[in-house]
């Protein structure tokens, strides 16, 4: 046994018996317990024997309910899945980043003071931030700080209100199957291939974790977000569904959908699951772009291809033909362009100008779209065969399917192991036949 | 110490006060560079999303480059090192796909072998802690950054996920910005934004949510009182520094913050001049810092 203190972030919406609401506040708690045990048991004995008060909403205590989303040290997670012990560790670890630290931490306890901040404000800011987690300077090393989830409004404690955005944003993506024509008379009989390719999202417990961590929700409450696309794509990949194309289309033209998307990997790493839904996305913007060719509402595919081309004709990054094929693909795109292409291309000209006033982009490569230098030698021809080659086989290769660490043997076209490296090429074929 | 130089594509492009301050400061620190000038881009995560065996196949044909020159081998991007160490977990997970790689880079006489010896792909803030070590950086230190109030911004693709990026074994590397910082004498500035996302990969896409991100990170250093920032990402400086007066539009604030690449900021420690060290060039004005830093080294 030993002892591990919680600091809660606590949030009582109704007024106290003196008939003052206190709003959002920290609280500390002592708890005794093997270090084995989860930060879930802390608040459950905190609960029992200090504060029947404390709310916190919890089912299976295995990790495979989803209930209990909270965030633990600025992390979002599961409590039940965070041992006590690890909690401790990781809490001082963090305390030891510097020795001059609380310069600024006076900015951001006042603005933790002030009001129900981390609990009226649905994007509460203490994620991924050592700082600003309401660890302060009296708080000794091992203090684990626990609190409710981020970008969902708190009802109390550690509950938040799932509802408004978790499960309305899942809701989005109509998270069930719509099968071409009437059902078959007996059980559908899908490929062992085709369902291995979803096993990964199918594996989501929807706790909201991804969702409290999700840095472009942060920005844009009205992104779809991180948990309801990693379902959108377990339906995208069902051969048994009959609407891939429009799931991709109303994706992609959704500009809050699958390009709003910032590729910063928080849902990667809160997922207690390894759903891994940034992944996913990236898997929805691949198919909608270069499997069913859909030009989206945000222009992602335009600079995606742009990205690519770029790189096949120069081995490196033309930046200011990159900005120029991106809005105004082609010689179409030129001779046509679109009010989006023209307003972007416009937005754009006062950064160059500055970057020319101070030197940044005073050459003519970074001037003129298209005079940047080839990778030298034959080089270039290299990188344009490696193109050949990658473009034709485009084999994707799934680690939560073949086990990461477990090297080896996983042949392409051996026993057992053709089966996972699913190349795009047997997925369309799986999801045509 | 001599390594296999990898300075990626912004930081030759709309970055380069990052390649031509890295080079002044390698040599102070006896790191000798030798640059892969034959390697591609890393594909920064867009060609992965494109087609994840050609960036598997251009990152492996970077790391065979590296290893030709039996040397370890450095890049200076947070984007680089994520998008690198990303088709390395892929490479490095499975013999058969990895042959089926190198396949590839035969007609080039290129090979990637999995653990080479003395073979890693490090940026510089890894390398700077990892293999120079702080004590050594702090032994040449002429100009200590004393009262300079420097908030640090790593960067997603050096941060997340942690299992892929080498944390088992150096659990702190989410640290090392406020070690490195201290280590040359300069104050840590704790905000929010710290390892928050910059917003730059969709700044084409969505460019009020980019901008946001960005606006809304110097604006918490701002107000946490930092006199700068310090970033290992080239692209994090394209938007922190290079949009921020865009960025102030969308939030609705005042900006005007310097944000320093790493090897500026080691460089001013390390006695050079801002000029020197290309600061001019940025967008958001470095006077303050300058200022700072003006007494004499």
């Amino acid at each position: 046994m030993a002892e591990y203190t919680l600091k809660v972030r606590r949030y009582q919406p109704e007024p106290g018996e003196d008939g003052v609401a206190r709003g959002a506040y920290w609280e500390s708690f002592d708890v005794d317990l093997d270090p084995t045990l989860s930060v879930l048991d802390g608040l459950l004995q905190t609960r029992d024997r200090q504060d029947g008060t404390l709310a916190v909403r919890c089912s299976c205590r295995a990790a495979i309910c989803g209930s209990c989303g909270v965030k633990v040290n600025g992390q979002s997670t599961l409590a039940c899945k965070t041992q006590l012990g690890e909690a401790a560790e990781e809490a001082a670890r963090i305390a030891r980043r510097t020795h001059s630290a609380d310069i600024g931490r006076e900015g951001g306890a006042a603005a933790d003071s002030v009001g129900p901040v981390g609990a009226s404000d649905p994007a509460s800011k203490d994620e991924l931030s050592t700082g600003g987690t309401g660890r302060e300077a009296e708080d000794s090393p091992g203090v684990i700080i626990v609190e409710p989830m981020g970008n969902m409004p708190v009802l109390k404690d550690l509950v938040v209100d799932m509802e408004s955005t978790h499960w309305e944003k899942y809701r989005r993506v109509t998270p069930w199957l719509i099968p071409e024509g009437p059902p078959p008379e007996r059980e559908y009989i899908v490929p062992a291939d085709a369902m291995v390719d979803v096993t990964q999202s199918v594996a989501c417990i929807q706790c909201g974790a991804c969702v409290s961590a999700c840095l472009s929700m942060e920005a844009d409450p009205g992104f779809i977000g991180p948990a309801a696309l990693a379902k959108a794509y377990r339906f995208v990949g069902d051969p048994r569904d009959g609407q891939t194309t429009e799931r991709l289309y109303d994706l992609a033209n959704d500009p809050h959908g699958i390009y709003d998307c910032t590729h910063c990997f928080a849902c990667i790493e809160a997922c207690p699951k390894g759903v891994a839904p940034m992944n996913q996305i990236m898997r929805l913007r691949r198919l909608a772009g270069d499997e069913h060719d859909i030009t989206d509402v945000n222009n992602g595919r335009n600079h995606e291809l742009a990205f690519v081309k770029i790189i096949e004709k120069k081995g490196t990054l033309d930046e200011s033909l990159l900005l120029q094929e991106s809005f105004a693909p082609g010689v179409k795109g030129k001779l046509m362009p679109t009010i989006r292409a023209i307003k972007g291309l416009l937005q754009s000209i006062p950064t160059a100008i500055r970057g020319i006033r101070t030197g940044k982009m005073r050459s003519v490569p970074k001037l003129i779209p298209g005079v940047h230098h080839k990778l030298p030698g034959d080089s270039q021809d290299h990188v344009k065969r490696i193109y050949e080659r990658a473009e034709e086989s485009r084999i994707e290769l799934n680690l939560y399917v073949i086990g990461e660490g477990g090297e080896e043997e996983h042949l392409p076209g051996q026993e057992g192991a053709a089966s996972e490296i699913v190349s795009a090429a047997q997925a369309e074929e799986v999801s045509g036949s | 110490m001599k390594v296999a130089y990898w300075p990626g594509c912004v930081s030759r492009g709309f970055t380069p006060e990052l390649h031509g301050s890295m080079a002044l400061v390698a040599e102070k620190l006896g790191i000798e560079l030798v640059t892969l000038d034959r390697a591609n881009c890393c594909g920064a995560g867009v060609i992965a999303e494109h087609n994840q065996e050609l960036a598997d196949t251009l990152n492996a044909r970077t790391f065979a480059l590296s290893q030709q020159t039996d040397l370890a081998m450095m890049n200076i991007c947070s984007t680089c090192q994520g998008a690198q160490s990303e088709c390395q977990e892929r490479l490095d997970a499975d013999s058969a796909y990895r042959s089926h790689i190198n396949e590839a880079l035969g007609g080039e006489g290129l090979e990637y072998v999995k653990g080479k010896d003395g073979w890693s792909n490090k940026n510089f803030l890894w390398l700077l802690v990892e293999e120079i070590g702080l004590d050594a950086l702090k032994a040449q230190v002429v100009r200590p950054l004393e009262g300079l109030r420097v908030g640090p911004f790593y960067g997603c693709y050096v941060l997340r996920p942690k299992t892929r990026l080498g944390y088992d074994e150096f659990p702190d590397r989410d640290l090392y910005l406020e070690h490195v910082i201290e280590a040359l004498g300069g104050d840590v500035v704790d905000y929010d934004g710290a390892r928050r996302c910059c917003g730059f990969p969709v700044i084409t896409m969505n460019r009020e949510t980019s901008l946001r991100q960005a606006g809304t990170h110097v604006g918490d250093a701002l107000d946490a009182g930092a006199d700068c920032l310090v970033t290992p990402c080239p692209l994090c400086h394209l938007n922190l520094d290079m949009q921020q007066p865009e960025a102030a539009k969308v939030v609705g604030r005042d900006l005007g913050l310097a944000v320093l690449h790493l090897p500026q900021l080691v460089g001013l420690a390390l006695g050079f001049s801002p000029k020197e060290l290309g600061m001019p060039k940025h967008i958001a004005s470095t006077v303050a810092v300058n200022d700072r830093v003006a007494t004499p080294a």
